[in-house]
């Protein structure tokens, strides 16, 4: 059985998806957990139903100053779980440079900013876990998602470098990519869209958030403390 | 007074006994700090004494010896 009590772990974008369902698991486990989301109320209520001690917290990931206030009313953390993630699809010939520059800004340098704020307490402590929520569009492409793909992409280099540079500190740094998941981002893709990724899901089905939740605590784990700078799907055989 | 805090700094750091410590000892090739300890140390004595420590002067920084006239300097002691 999976133990994560005494330790306190921060989910980014975790007001809804698979964030959530991360937020809830790994509270189950005993962490005390920060959810946070750009809506503060959303995120409070959030804590509030997952309860056991749970928090919640306004957070941009575009905005320096936003995450060390963060960081100055939560204090040092044990596992950093960089979930936030959006999407602004479109055909490579009409994405704009807004559009690239948006989703590179929250789904990889706010990493890059959330990682580099709580590092330093975990490398103190000589003990910390930090998953990244990549995505299966990382490794394989997708059509439309040019900058997505780019972003999620980044992040298993990032996640790959500074696996290397903090294992002598006994910080795991870990990737998952999640396949076609049932969540909000995923439900407003057409039907005709998702009947086609069905047919290539070997599973032939989505997943539930709950099916990342599980491999992202297990990765926060004691029992996974040789494994780092990995990258698991979590694809139904997709990739 | 300062000698006795940078002691203590690396000290804690590496987890090398404070007696063993003295100016002329190189900090990777004889105290066996990694490239990740040196960036930690230089943080503590950043935070300790209140001054900012640019990469090009850290990358200079070799001894006990080295960070503690460096740090003199800077502090103005």
């Amino acid at each position: 059985m999976l133990n994560l009590s005494n330790k306190k772990a921060l989910v980014t974008g975790s007001t809804r998806g698979i964030g959530k369902a991360i937020a809830k698991r790994l509270s189950q486990l005993g962490a005390k957990v920060i959810v946070t989301g750009r809506s503060e109320e959303r995120a409070k209520e959030v804590a509030k139903q997952i309860g056991n001690g749970a928090e919640g917290y306004y957070l941009n990931l575009k905005d320096r100053e936003s995450i060390r206030e963060l960081h100055e009313k939560i204090g040092d953390i044990d596992i950093l779980i960089n979930n936030a993630g959006i999407t602004k699809d479109n055909l490579f010939l009409k994405m704009s440079e807004e559009d690239w520059e948006e989703v590179i800004g929250v789904n990889l340098t706010g990493v890059f900013l959330m990682t580099k704020e709580f590092v330093k307490g975990m490398i103190k402590k000589r003990w910390g876990r930090i998953v990244n929520i990549t995505s299966v569009v990382g490794l394989v492409g997708n059509v439309g998602q040019v900058n997505y793909a780019s972003a999620k992409a980044g992040i298993i280099g990032f996640t790959k470098a500074l696996a290397k540079e903090l294992a002598s500190r006994n910080i795991t740094v870990n990737a998952v990519a999640p396949g076609f998941i049932e969540t909000d981002m995923t439900k407003g893709l057409p039907e005709e869209l998702k009947r086609k990724y069905m047919e290539e899901i070997p599973m032939k089905r989505f997943g539930k958030p709950e099916e990342v939740a599980s491999v992202v605590s297990f990765l926060c784990s004691e029992e996974a403390s040789y494994i780092t700078g990995e990258v698991i799907s979590v694809s139904g055989g997709l990739a | 007074m300062l000698e006795e805090k940078v002691y203590q700094i690396i000290s804690d750091q590496l987890g090398v006994e404070k007696d063993k410590l003295s100016p002329d000892k190189k900090l990777i090739e004889d105290l066996g700090a990694d490239s990740l300890d040196v960036v930690e140390l230089i943080m503590a004595f950043e935070e300790e004494f209140g001054v900012e420590i640019p990469d090009e002067d850290a990358e200079k920084i070799q001894t006990v010896g080295d960070i503690i006239a460096y740090l003199k300097e800077k502090v103005g002691e």
